[in-house]
């Protein structure tokens, strides 16, 4: 059975329990257990399924590789799935749940799926659900989605209840690790003066060396450790942060760390996830090794557990997973293991050492303890169901004939180390293979390389391939005097602490234990735990043809999910290069990927979530639409009224009467968010003579002028009234969404290609607050304000005039977007809710009616006005929209102007503007497709043009709509058949609708209102 | 992330206080140019793997256009210079060619 | 009604958040966009003598609390001073420059942006919560300006003293820049960085 142990375990505090439930069952534990320490001490190996066949599976590693002991954490709001036990920090109260089985852990009907494993190869995926495809919806998607997959996400209704930041830290040196390697690199940059950050994922300092022993400069890890923290300490220049994981190396020093805050004290106050985004100029990758498994049959038997993750538990948990341990290695730091486990009363019942002479010394001490070692010996298979019942060993080389069964309930494996080469690799870090001790490391002669294009990450102690304690520490000390050198420092001499610890012999490597195992072994041998891949599922995709690392990858899932291959990648890769009979080099490594362990959606996310999502841009009149029934519309980042709801009111019914309110005596309209750039210069008439297609720098002082700007390309991109102010000076408006674009634009003109002349902008949008005074009583109002003479011989209509109107500075425009008398009336944005006030006061008398973009919309259509981005979508020229009165013969240039003589520009069969009319006056879907006879070579219906926009017209009684139909207006009166939201090609009786093609100007083609 | 220098303000600005504007120096056709002008002005473009020069807008700061010298594969920023300059200038090109020899603006 | 009756009312209309970090709305300011070449002094000579203070070095400030000068871009400087003031100080300007014939541009920008004051120890990690500028005391000192974002909001951010600064933002955003300033710095009041 797996137990606590009377005495050790150097992270408790035995001096008082906490509890936490596991699937509802209540437990108990001491404050510095994990939550899989704490499992293993209540005897719980058993804590997931797997991925594909749903075998039973335990805890096999003790940090952030673990593949199989991922829980759902936490209840309702704070629940969280996948999250894995080996990094989770027990704290009292603490709630988790099995993932990935069904009704229950120990009772899942899933495991039929391990039944059929014969059937469930690599790429079954592909296989199996291909055909028919009308199965995928209902039939294999909810299948394959309830039998896969990992834990389950929060209930969509609930919200995440906790805050989370960010932090931006800009650094000399980022020290990613605080194992003995990390600490001493850390400060070796600290001492040569680089400001140095060192971030350590776990909450403990000095890594493994505490567990894996020797000794440093004479003294214990221990005490080394503690000494050298407390010199950090003392350095200003230094900070460390723990629960801090170097979860990226991006381009030009830009590292992501995740800050786990609260996760191991719910409660605290502040955030519980911070995420650094770090801009280092040097990076020391000290991020240690992993070890590896090893394939033999069984391997995923709860009990079986990697070498050094065993020992872990033992000295940093106090407790085990079995009382007879039965070691399987091919080198000789897993007799560290055995050490270890003897040294704490658990007996050790056999090693098994791959090797055909077996180990050095550290064997010779385990045998001298009264240990049976037995070289050329290894797995062939484990049984067991949930729990490690037996090992049967065979001969390393041989094909699994069993020699011996040995009772035992728990295994340790020692396949080996892998440097934590992920921050190394994820900006181009390249690896070269190490055959002594077979794994990849850091090839430091091409190193991922900064903004300067010299290298920006230094390895440092194992992550760089120097296992032994005296090559990390030796190894540390270049990484900080090479950190701190290129940040500028100056290094003087230091000489390393001297590490020692036992020689080891050599390492053999193992890749398919036993070397030589049948096909059922092999169907047994887990690769890749967390994704259910086998030995036999790489051979599989070797003979299909997957000789690419990276499409093999894709097609059994080696090295996918939340471990993303920790444990599985060398073994994996090594098993593909044998089957390819090809050198594991030669194959290579599936690409490195940020993050590297998951970190939280909160974290990513920031402060960015409710209100804070996006900036939200408020007009000064913000308060009050608010305030009055708005119905808001996004518009770009801005909010604007769509209409004013009253009581008992639907928004359609809203709209309308804000139209005929409009239309019949006095509409106000917020237009605060229109855009505003001043242009002035001597060359500022030239210059606009560029950006419009028309003629502005003719525009008479007070004067205004319809504009509209093109792309280099042709294409419509903005319009607007524009206004000279003075004889240097014009105001060009632009629609809300485009004030800051095309004002980049413009400057982007004026600093790039005409840079000699002299023209200076200024985006005033925000200066303003802006209302349209529109309807038959709009001039009245503006009479009763007072101040300013606005009658029609003194303002005429596209005139403009500056003053003060009911005591506010105003500029007045007299200019309309709805065919009715109208003024904009621009005051200063501070004033702006005042301004709005007086106008509803003042107008009260004519029932002055403030309307939404909603009646805009709809006005400017009944006047046959096109609105950018509703009839153009960035391949609309302006003579589609029959706008060539707009454009300027005149002008030898301007923007758009060549690209507009493109052949296919000046097609007579572009799609053109039109009004649409429904026979019953019924209202077109907007993007309604018009169709055209026969078919095109997908056998799609041909069509011949496309509504761009439609409404119900209250000023009418009935639909009208705007399009672009091929040769559109020589086509007047003809009938055309659209399509409705549900068109079906079968039944185009009953999904189609006629429309006529008629005038765009739907109302008062005269312009007799606006001329009021 | 990238970071580049501002040549008109003197700012490391991070990438996220700028906006791309894509291929520097080229060479605006206007009316009177011929098809194939145009479409080299309007369409063709470099995309090359290694050094590349493009424009940047420091539109989180200082709001100025700029050039910029990059390498596509490694990020190596050659160098930052005004958008004034119908080429990059010496030390620029002599950075490139450090690592590109021979390296010419593309035409 | 004359225009010295009518209240100016800023975005947040004096809003106010304390804490570790106080925020606080400084209301209606004159503000003033100058654009031209800030190295002639026929351009510089006016302007400083509105101003009454020089014309500031690269990413710097110069001046007092109620009237300074700030740094804003190659060709443009932002004066602040009373609120009000710029309504007939701007064209005054602009008259005074385009009569000598210098090329400039003078706008009264007065509500265009809302000015955000930040005061407390905590004020750098507040600040370096959302900016992804280096606000550290040796790569922002105090007495010079740096314009960049804060989260997702243009800002520009003035360093006054090791406890002061001042944000400013478009008056759109006004709301958004408050919530995110003052929620930075109630979020972990205890965490010391810089």
């Amino acid at each position: 059975m797996s137990t606590r142990l009377a005495k050790g375990g150097r992270f408790l505090d035995r001096s008082r329990k906490i509890r936490f439930t596991f699937d509802g069952v209540a437990m108990s534990a001491y404050p510095g257990d994990t939550l899989a320490s704490a499992l293993i001490a209540n005897d719980h190996l058993l804590v997931g399924r797997s991925f594909k066949y749903h075998r039973p599976r335990g805890v096999v590693a003790s940090g952030a590789e673990e593949p199989n002991a991922l829980v759902g954490l936490g209840r309702g709001p704070r629940f969280e799935p996948n999250q894995r036990a080996t990094t989770t920090e027990l704290f009292d109260g603490l709630t988790a749940e099995s993932q990935n089985r069904w009704p229950s852990l120990e009772q899942d009907v899933g495991a039929v799926n391990a039944a059929l494993a014969r059937f469930l190869p690599a790429g079954f995926y592909y296989k199996t659900f291909l055909w028919p495809r009308a199965f995928w919806k209902h039939l294999y998607e909810p299948f394959i989605r309830r039998a896969a997959g990992l834990g389950k996400a929060p209930h969509p209704e609930s919200r995440d209840s906790d805050s989370y930041e960010h932090f931006h830290a800009h650094v000399d040196v980022l020290v990613v690790g605080g194992g003995v390697a990390g600490l001493l690199a850390a400060k070796v940059a600290a001492e040569s003066g680089a400001q140095v950050l060192l971030i350590e994922q776990t909450a403990h300092w000095g890594g493994r060396a505490p567990v894996d022993g020797g000794t440093i400069d004479g003294t214990t890890p221990e005490a080394w450790i503690e000494t050298t923290l407390e010199e950090l300490d003392a350095l200003p220049n230094l900070r460390r942060v723990a629960r801090c994981m170097g979860a990226a190396v991006q381009d030009h020093g830009y590292v992501l760390g995740y800050e786990r805050l609260t996760d191991h004290a719910p409660g605290t106050i502040g955030p519980r996830h911070r995420l650094w985004r770090i801009r280092a100029k040097q990076i020391v990758a000290a991020t240690g090794a992993i070890e590896r498994p090893l394939s033999f049959a069984g391997n995923d038997v709860p009990g079986v557990m990697l070498a050094s993750a065993m020992r872990d538990y033992v000295v940093n948990y106090g407790v085990t997973p079995g009382q007879k341990v039965v070691l399987v290695t091919n080198n000789d730091d897993g007799y560290r293991t055995a050490l270890v486990l003897h040294d704490a009363g658990v007996e050790v019942v056999r090693v098994l050492d791959a090797r055909p002479m077996g180990g050095g010394k550290l064997m010779e001490r385990v045998r001298e303890l009264g240990i049976r070692v037995d070289p050329g010996r290894a797995i062939a298979k484990v049984s067991g169901g949930k729990r490690v019942r037996t090992v049967h060993s065979c001969l390393a080389d041989g094909m699994g004939n069993v020699l011996e069964d040995i009772p035992c309930d728990a295994v340790a494996m020692a396949g080996g180390w892998s440097p934590v080469v992920h921050l190394w690799s994820h900006c181009g870090g390249r690896l070269r293979w190490d055959e002594a001790g077979a794994f990849f490391r850091p090839d430091v002669s091409r190193a991922p390389t900064g903004a300067d294009g010299l290298p920006m990450v230094v390895p440092a102690g194992s992550a760089n391939g120097e296992l032994t304690l005296r090559n990390a520490l030796d190894d540390a000390v270049k990484a900080g005097k090479n950190a701190a050198l290129k940040v500028g420092c100056e290094v003087g001499e230091i000489v390393a602490p001297r590490g020692e610890t036992e020689p080891e012999a050599a390492l053999m490597p193992l890749w398919i234990v036993p070397a030589k195992a049948t096909p059922d072994l092999r169907m047994k041998a887990f690769l890749d735990y967390q994704n259910d891949v086998k030995v036999s599922d790489l051979q599989l995709a070797a003979r299909e043809g997957y000789e690419s690392v990276e499409h093999a990858k894709r097609y059994t899932t080696l090295g996918m999910a939340t471990d993303q291959g920790k444990l599985s990648n060398i073994n994996g890769l090594a098993v593909l290069s044998d089957a390819l009979s090809e050198a594991i080099p030669q194959v290579g490594t599936t690409t490195f990927r940020p993050p590297y362990t998951p970190i939280s959606f909160g974290a990513i996310t920031g402060e960015a979530r409710g209100e804070l999502f996006q900036p939200l841009r408020r007009t000064p009149m913000d308060a009050w639409h608010d305030a009055n029934g708005a119905v808001w519309e996004p518009v770009g980042q801005w909010r604007r009224p769509y209409c004013y709801r009253r009581p008992g009111e639907t928004t359609e019914m809203a709209v309308n009467r804000e139209i005929l309110a409009t239309r019949r005596s006095l509409g106000l309209l917020d237009a605060s968010t229109l855009g505003k750039i001043v242009v002035k210069g001597p060359d500022a008439g030239k210059f606009l003579d560029m950006l419009y297609t028309n003629m502005m720098s003719t525009l008479p002082i007070g004067k205004c002028r319809y504009g509209l700007m093109c792309s280099e390309n042709g294409f419509l991109i903005d319009d607007g009234v524009v206004v000279r102010l003075a004889e240097d000076t014009w105001l060009c408006h632009t629609t809300t969404g485009g004030a800051e674009r095309i004002h980049a634009h413009m400057e982007d003109w004026l600093q790039c290609e005409w840079v000699d002349w002299r023209v200076y902008t200024a985006n005033v949008t925000e200066q303003y607050a802006q209302v349209a005074v529109v309807g038959p009583e709009a001039r009245r109002l503006l009479e009763k304000l007072g101040g300013m003479d606005v009658s029609k011989e003194a303002l005429p209509f596209m005139t403009f005039a500056e003053g003060t109107l009911g005591g506010f500075p105003a500029r007045v425009y007299r200019i309309s977007f709805s065919g009715e008398l109208s003024f904009e009336v621009g005051v200063p944005a501070h004033l702006g809710r005042a301004f709005w006030g007086k106008l509803l006061e003042l107008g009260a008398e004519w029932d002055v009616t403030p309307y939404g973009t909603e009646a805009l919309h709809v006005m400017r259509a009944e006047k046959g006005f096109i609105m950018i981005g509703d009839e153009t979508d960035g391949t609309v020229i302006p003579q589609d929209l029959n706008l060539g009165w707009a454009i300027s013969k005149k002008k030898d240039d301007f923007l758009g102007k060549r690209a507009q003589e493109r052949v296919h520009m000046a097609d007579p069969k572009r799609w053109k503007l039109v009004g649409l009319e429904t026979p019953d006056g019924g209202v077109l879907p907007s993007g309604a497709l018009a169709l055209a006879p026969g078919r095109n070579a997908n056998g799609q219906r041909n069509t011949q043009g496309r509504v761009t926009s439609s409404y119900f017209s209250p000023t009418l009684g009935r639909g009208i709509a705007m399009a672009l139909v091929l040769d559109g207006p020589r086509r007047m009166g003809e009938e055309l058949t659209f399509t409705t939201d549900d068109y079906d090609a079968a039944d185009e009786a009953k999904t189609t609708l006629k429309a006529t093609i008629v005038d765009p100007v739907f109302y008062d083609p005269e312009g007799a209102r606006n001329d009021a | 992330m990238l970071i580049l220098t501002c040549p008109c303000c003197g700012l490391e600005a991070a990438e996220i206080e700028l906006a791309p504007g894509g291929e520097a120096h080229l060479k605006r056709f206007g009316p009177g140019s011929s098809d194939a002008e145009l479409e080299r002005y309007l369409f063709t473009r470099h995309a090359a793997k290694g050094p590349v020069l493009e424009r940047w807008r420091h539109a989180y700061g200082c709001g100025k256009w700029f050039l910029a010298a990059r390498d596509s594969v490694t990020m190596e920023v050659y160098g930052t210079y005004s958008a004034r300059l119908p080429e990059p200038p010496e030390e620029v090109l002599a950075r490139i060619r450090a690592r590109h020899p021979g390296w010419q603006v593309p035409a | 009604m004359p225009e010295s009756m009518l209240e100016p009312v800023s975005p947040l209309m004096g809003a106010i958040s304390e804490g570790a970090l106080t925020v606080r709305d400084a209301g209606p300011t004159g503000m003033i966009a100058l654009r031209g070449d800030l190295s002639d002094p026929a351009f510089t000579g006016p302007v400083e003598a509105l101003a009454g203070v020089p014309v500031p070095g690269v990413w710097q400030a110069s001046g007092s609390d109620t009237r300074a000068l700030l740094w804003m871009s190659p060709d443009e400087l932002l004066l602040l001073m009373p609120y009000g003031e710029p309504r007939s100080a701007a064209p005054r300007l602009q008259a005074e420059l385009d009569g000598q014939g210098v090329f400039a541009l003078v706008q009264d920008v007065s509500d265009m942006r809302v000015r955000l004051k930040i005061e407390g120890s905590q004020m750098r990690e507040a600040l370096a919560r959302l900016t992804p500028a280096d606000v550290s005391p040796a790569a922002f000192r105090a007495g010079s300006l740096r314009r960049t974002r804060i989260a997702q909001a243009a800002a520009a951010i003035y360093v006054l003293s090791e406890e002061r600064a001042e944000v400013f933002c478009f008056r759109s955003v006004a709301d958004y820049a408050f919530r995110l300033l003052s929620g930075a710095a109630r979020n972990a009041p205890d965490f010391e960085y810089f």
